[in-house]
C-alpha cells in the first residue's frame, strides 16, 4: 500500500530544498514586534534563545544571555534554527496519497480516512494491529499524550519512541544501578570536578554548548580523559585519549577499575555503607589487568593505568557518557561498567563528584519518563507493576483491563510489521528511513503496511511511505515543556500561530482519539491542560513533576525533578544523602564480563564500521538538511579511513568508494585522516536513501535496552571504477544534495 | 570601549556557529565576515577562526588610495565608506590576516566592525555571544587574564612587518608575539584534504 512510486516528484514538491534567509530576505531595517524567549529545538542542552517576530513571522534570533545554561551561546544549528519555521518545504495542509501522488485534502477528509482505516484494521485483526511510533524531540506534554493516545485512544499495546535509538541503554543501566533514570548531577558541577572521564561522546560536535562547562573545568585546572575510537575535536583536547576499538568499552572500563582497585583507590566506607554486590564486580574487574584490557581494546596499557590513577587519585571527578558506549548490543553492560567505577570510588552525590548520561535529543530526558515507552507509564512507572497500573488507570479514568500490557521496542515493532501482526501505523517526530538500523528491512516493513499515517511538519524520508500525512507545527508554533540532559525541565514558548493549515501535534492526536470514540479521555484545550494531568499522573513516581507549574519553570529558569510539592524548587543534584532508589536504598554493582560486538571483522568484512554525527546536522537531518548554511558546511556523508588502510586499498583522499556490509552498500567519498584507528571506518548517519549509513548497520539489539548496535559492525571498502554518482549523490564541493536532486 | 575580542584557537571546535551568527549583524546582514579553517584535516581535527584583528595601524587603511577605511576612537577598523570605496581591492590583497571581503554587487569592501550596532548598545558581538567554547570571547584584558591559563598576545610578525592589534590571540604563557613564517605552497609536505578545500570554498571566498 505504502510504496514510494514517484520519488522525483515528491522531491520536487517537498524537498529537501535549501532555504537560507529569513522571510523577505536579509533586511537590515526590520521593526521587531516582539522577542519571544524560548529554547532551541535541537539537542539535549536545550539552549535558551529569543525568537524575533515581525508581522507574525519569525525573522531572526537574539542570544538569550539570561538563561544560565548557555548564557547566549548557540551552535550553528541553533543559530539557523529559526530558518526552518517559514521554510518553503513546510507541510501546510493534510495530504492523502492517491496513485502514488500526495494530494491536498481537508482535515475532515484526512482524519475521517485515518479513523475509518484504523477502525477497519482493528475490527479485522484486533486492537494490537495498530502501532504508534513517537519521538523525544516533542514536548513532554506530547510524549505523555502519545502514550495515552496509543493505550487509551487506540487501545493498542504497540507504542514506542525513538529514544529507543538514543538513551535507553543509559536509562536501563541507571535503573539497574541507581533505581532511577536521570543524570545525577547538574552541569554546573562539571567545573568543580578535577577529572572528567567522557566515554563515547564527541560532545564538541554533538552537544557543543556542553563544552562551556568542560572549558570552565579546564580553566580551573581540570583534566579530561576521553574514550573514543576517533581523535575527535573533543579527544584532541583530552589530557588522555583512550582510542579504543569500537565496542570494547567494557574492557577499558573494567581495566580502569582494575587499576583503581590495585592502587587502593577505592572508597571502602562508601562501598560498605551505600552499595550492594561489590565483591562480584571486583572479582569481574580483577581479570581485566591493564594488559588484558589493552589486548582487547587496543588502548596501550600505560594509558589505562594513567586513566585509573588520574581519576582514582582525584578528590573530585565526574564520568559522563553518550551514544558511543550505549549504541551496542551490550550497551547496558558498557554503561554499568562505568557506573561501577563511580560507585567504587564513591564519587557521587556532591559538588564535582558525579555521573551523567549526555542525553541526545532535545527532550531525551522528558521523553523517556512520561509513558511513551513500550513498557512504561507516566512518572517512570512500570506498565507491569500492578500498583503503578492501578494509579494511572485512576488518573485516566479507565478500568484496569482496558490498559494494555507492555508492547515491544521499535525495532521489534518493525519486525511485527513484516510478520503481519502490525497492519496500521501512525508515527510522529521520527524518520525511521534514516535513523533505524538496516533501513532496507525498515523499507520492507513500511511497504507491507495496510495503512500508514505520518505526522510531521516537513516531508521526511519515512513520510514518503505514508498514505496520509497530517501537517504538524514547528516548535515555534506551540508551547510546552522539555527536560534537558541534566533533567532541567524548561518551557518552550509559542512565538506565532501555526502556519497555513498546519495544526499542533497534540490537537491532531486528540482529534483522532475523539473520532475513534474516545473523546472523553482527551478533553484538552491546550498544552497547559495536558501538563496539569501529566503532573498528577507523575505524582509519587520517580520522575515526579507534581510540584511544577509553567510559572515556576520560567521563574526559576528551569526545575529539575523530582519536584513533588508546590514548595519544592526541584532537585538539581541527586543522591546527596546517598539514598538510592532501589528497594534497600543502596546502589548496586554489577559484575560485567566482556562480550564485544555481535559482528567480528573477518576476511570478507575486515573493517569495523562505526557511525555518528556531525555538528551541522541534527539526528535524521529532516530539519537540518534543508538549511542552506548547514548543508554548505556538510553537504553529504563521507567515510573516514586511516591513511595506511586507504593506501592498502589504493584509495586516495576524496575518491568515491563503495562501503559494504552484510546488509547493504552505499557510495561515499573517502576522507583519509589519521584521526581514526587503522581497523575502523566512520560514516555520519544523517542522510537517507543511497547515502544512508544505516543501510549498513547491524540491527542486533541489546537484550535489556533493545538499543540497536549502530556503533560497531563489520564492513569492507571497495574501489569503484565508474565515475557515475549515486542517484542522490552530489558533486562534492559546495553543491547541495537537493540542488542535484532538482537537476540544477 | 575597553572591551575587545580574544581568539583562542585551542578551544575552537570548528562548528562555525560564529560564521552563521555573523550573518545576523545589521551592518552586513546575510554576509559573514568570519573564516574558520582546518589546519590540516588529514592529521587533526584542529580548526581556527579568523576575525578582523583591528590593527592599531591597519594595513587595509594604509593601502587605501581613497582613505575610505576609518577607525573609531575605540580603535575599531570600520568597513569601507561606501561613497569613497574605489573598488580597487587593495585592502583585500594587503591585509596580512586575509580578512576584508569584497562585495562585487555593492562594489564595496566589507569587514568585521566588531558588531558596531551591538557593542554601541552594550551588547556582545554576535560571534562572541554564540561561540560555544569561548574560542571567541569579548571582554577586557583584565577580565580574561584571571579566567584563562593562556596569555593574551597582540603582536604579530609577518616577515618584515610587525603588526600590533586590538584583538588578542590566547597563546601559551611563554609567548610574547606570533611569528608567521613564509609558506611555500608547492611544498609536497603541505597536504590539503578535500574537506579543507570544501570549507575554504564555502567559507573563505573573499569576494562574493
Amino acid at each position: 500500500m505504502s510504496k514510494v512510486q514517484n520519488l522525483e516528484k515528491i522531491l520536487d514538491e517537498f524537498g529537501p530544498h535549501l532555504h537560507d534567509a529569513p522571510d523577505e530576505g536579509w533586511l537590515a531595517d526590520r521593526v521587531i514586534d516582539r522577542m519571544v524567549p524560548t529554547h532551541c529545538p535541537y539537542c539535549g542542552v536545550q539552549c535558551g534563545i529569543n525568537l524575533l517576530v515581525e508581522n507574525e513571522k519569525v525573522v531572526g534570533f537574539e542570544p538569550r544571555y539570561d538563561f544560565p545554561v548557555n548564557d547566549g551561546r548557540l551552535c550553528p544549528k541553533g543559530v539557523t534554527a529559526y530558518l526552518q519555521v517559514h521554510h518553503p518545504d513546510r507541510l501546510t495542509h493534510p495530504l492523502i496519497k492517491r496513485n502514488g501522488n500526495f494530494e491536498k485534502a481537508s482535515w475532515d477528509e484526512a482524519l475521517d480516512l485515518v479513523v475509518a482505516k484504523f477502525k477497519e484494521i482493528q475490527a479485522k485483526y484486533g486492537k494490537n494491529a495498530l502501532g504508534v511510533y513517537s519521538g523525544s524531540s516533542l514536548t513532554t506534554e506530547k510524549t505523555y499524550l502519545a502514550g495515552k493516545f496509543a493505550r487509551v485512544g487506540l487501545g493498542t499495546k504497540y507504542v514506542d519512541y525513538n529514544g529507543r535509538l538514543c538513551m535507553v541503554s543509559a536509562g536501563a543501566g541507571n535503573y539497574k544501578a541507581f533505581g532511577v533514570d536521570r543524570a545525577a548531577n547538574p552541569w554546573s558541577d562539571i567545573p568543580m570536578a578535577e577529572v572528567l572521564i567522557i566515554a563515547g561522546s564527541n560532545c564538541a560536535e554533538t552537544f557543543p554548548i556542553l563544552n562551556k562547562f568542560l572549558w570552565q573545568q579546564r580553566d580551573n585546572g581540570g583534566r579530561w580523559i576521553i574514550v573514543d575510537p576517533r581523535a575527535t575535536a573533543t579527544a584532541r583536547q583530552g589530557d588522555l585519549h583512550l582510542q579504543l576499538k569500537p565496542g570494547t568499552d567494557v574492557a577499558v572500563a573494567n581495566g580502569i577499575l582494575n587499576v583503581i582497585i590495585r592502587e587502593g583507590l577505592i572508597d571502602n566506607d562508601f562501598i560498605a555503607a551505600h552499595t550492594n554486590d561489590w565483591e562480584a564486580a571486583r572479582a569481574a574487574a580483577e581479570k581485566f589487568t591493564p594488559d588484558v584490557a589493552s589486548q582487547i581494546s587496543g588502548v596501550p596499557a600505560e594509558k589505562i593505568v594513567a586513566a585509573g590513577q588520574l581519576y582514582g587519585r582525584a578528590k573530585t571527578g565526574m564520568i559522563m557518557h553518550a551514544r558511543g558506549i550505549e549504541h551496542h548490543s551490550n550497551g547496558v553492560d558498557n554503561v554499568l561498567s562505568y557506573i561501577n567505577i563511580v560507585l567504587a570510588t564513591g564519587k557521587i552525590g556532591s559538588a564535582g563528584r558525579g555521573y551523567g548520561t549526555i542525553t541526545g535529543q532535545g527532550n531525551g530526558q522528558g521523553g523517556r519518563e512520561m509513558g511513551q515507552k513500550a513498557d512504561q507509564l507516566p512518572g517512570q512507572r512500570s506498565i507491569s507493576d500492578p500498583e503503578h497500573r492501578k494509579y494511572i488507570c485512576e488518573v485516566w479514568g479507565i478500568s484496569e483491563d482496558e490498559l494494555p500490557e507492555a508492547g515491544v521496542s521499535v525495532v521489534e515493532m518493525f519486525d511485527k510489521m513484516r510478520e503481519g501482526e502490525v497492519k496500521g501505523f501512525i508515527s510522529l517526530c521520527n524518520n525511521g528511513m534514516v535513523s533505524l538500523p538496516d533501513v532496507n528491512r525498515i523499507r520492507q516493513s513500511l511497504e507491507g503496511l495496510e495503512f500508514n499515517v505520518n505526522i510531521d511538519f516537513l516531508m521526511s524520508e519515512a513520510s514518503r511511505y505514508a498514505d496520509v500525512i497530517l501537517p504538524g507545527t514547528s516548535w515555534a508554533e506551540d508551547e510546552g515543556v522539555t527536560a534537558s540532559a541534566e533533567a532541567r525541565v524548561i518551557k518552550i514558548n509559542k512565538a506565532i500561530e501555526p502556519i497555513g493549515d498546519s495544526r499542533t501535534d497534540w490537537w491532531i492526536l486528540c482529534e483522532i482519539a475523539k473520532r475513534m470514540g474516545r473523546g472523553e479521555f482527551f478533553k484538552f484545550s491546550g498544552p497547559r491542560d495536558i501538563f496539569d494531568e501529566m503532573r498528577v499522573a507523575s505524582k509519587g513516581g520517580k520522575a515526579d513533576y507534581y510540584g511544577m507549574s509553567y510559572e515556576k519553570i520560567e521563574r526559576q529558569n528551569g526545575v529539575m525533578w523530582p519536584c513533588p510539592t508546590e514548595e519544592s524548587t526541584g532537585t538539581p543534584r541527586m543522591f546527596e544523602d546517598f539514598k538510592f532508589y532501589l528497594p534497600d536504598g543502596k546502589a548496586k554493582f554489577h559484575p560485567i564480563e566482556y562480550k564485544g560486538p555481535k559482528e567480528v571483522p573477518d576476511e570478507e568484512y575486515p573493517l569495523i564500521l562505526t557511525t555518528g554525527r556531525v555538528v551541522y546536522q541534527y539526528l535524521s537531518g529532516n530539519q537540518t538538511r534543508r538549511i542552506g548554511f548547514l548543508v554548505q558546511q556538510c553537504p553529504e556523508p563521507y567515510v573516514e579511513i586511516h591513511p595506511e588502510t586507504a593506501a592498502k586499498l589504493g584509495i586516495s583522499d576524496g575518491e568515491r568508494v563503495k562501503v559494504l556490509s552484510r546488509r547493504g552498500e552505499g557510495v561515499f567519498p573517502a576522507l583519509v585522516v589519521s584521526t581514526i584507528r587503522r581497523d575502523t571506518i566512520f560514516i555520519p548517519y544523517h542522510w537517507g536513501e543511497q547515502q544512508a549509513a544505516n543501510q549498513l548497520t547491524n540491527p542486533a539489539l541489546d537484550p535489556v535496552s533493545k538499543i540497536p548496535e549502530y556503533k560497531a559492525c563489520s564492513a569492507r571498502i571497495e574501489k569503484i571504477h565508474s565515475r557515475e554518482l549515486p542517484i542522490l549523490g552530489t558533486a562534492r564541493k559546495g553543491t547541495s544534495q537537493s540542488e542535484v536532486q532538482r537537476g540544477k | 570601549m575597553k572591551e575587545t575580542m580574544f581568539v583562542d584557537p585551542q578551544r575552537c571546535i570548528g562548528c562555525r556557529s560564529c560564521v552563521a551568527a555573523c550573518r545576523e549583524c545589521s551592518t552586513h546582514k546575510g554576509f559573514s565576515m568570519i573564516f574558520v579553517d582546518y589546519f590540516d584535516r588529514a592529521e587533526t581535527t584542529a580548526t581556527m577562526p579568523t576575525i578582523c584583528m583591528h590593527c592599531v595601524e591597519p594595513t587595509c587603511a594604509l593601502v587605501c588610495p581613497a582613505d575610505a577605511i576609518k577607525m573609531t576612537e575605540d580603535g575599531i577598523v570600520m568597513t569601507a565608506l561606501k561613497p569613497r570605496c574605489l573598488d580597487c581591492r587593495n585592502c583585500v590583497n594587503a591585509c596580512p590576516f586575509g580578512v576584508p571581503k569584497y562585495n562585487s554587487q555593492m562594489h564595496l569592501q566589507m569587514k568585521c566592525d566588531m558588531c558596531f550596532d551591538r557593542t554601541s548598545e552594550g551588547l556582545k558581538p554576535m560571534c562572541a555571544s554564540v561561540c560555544p567554547t569561548g574560542a571567541l570571547s569579548f571582554g577586557t584584558y583584565e577580565q580574561i587574564v584571571p579566567l584563562r591559563r593562556t596569555k593574551p598576545v597582540n603582536v604579530h610578525v609577518f616577515g618584515n612587518q610587525r603588526v600590533e592589534t586590538k584583538v588578542y590571540l590566547m597563546l601559551p604563557t611563554d609567548s610574547d608575539e606570533v611569528s608567521v613564517e613564509g609558506v611555500d605552497a608547492a611544498d609536497p609536505a603541505i597536504h590539503e584534504s578535500w574537506i579543507d578545500t570544501q570549507a575554504e570554498e564555502t567559507d573563505k571566498s573573499n569576494q562574493f
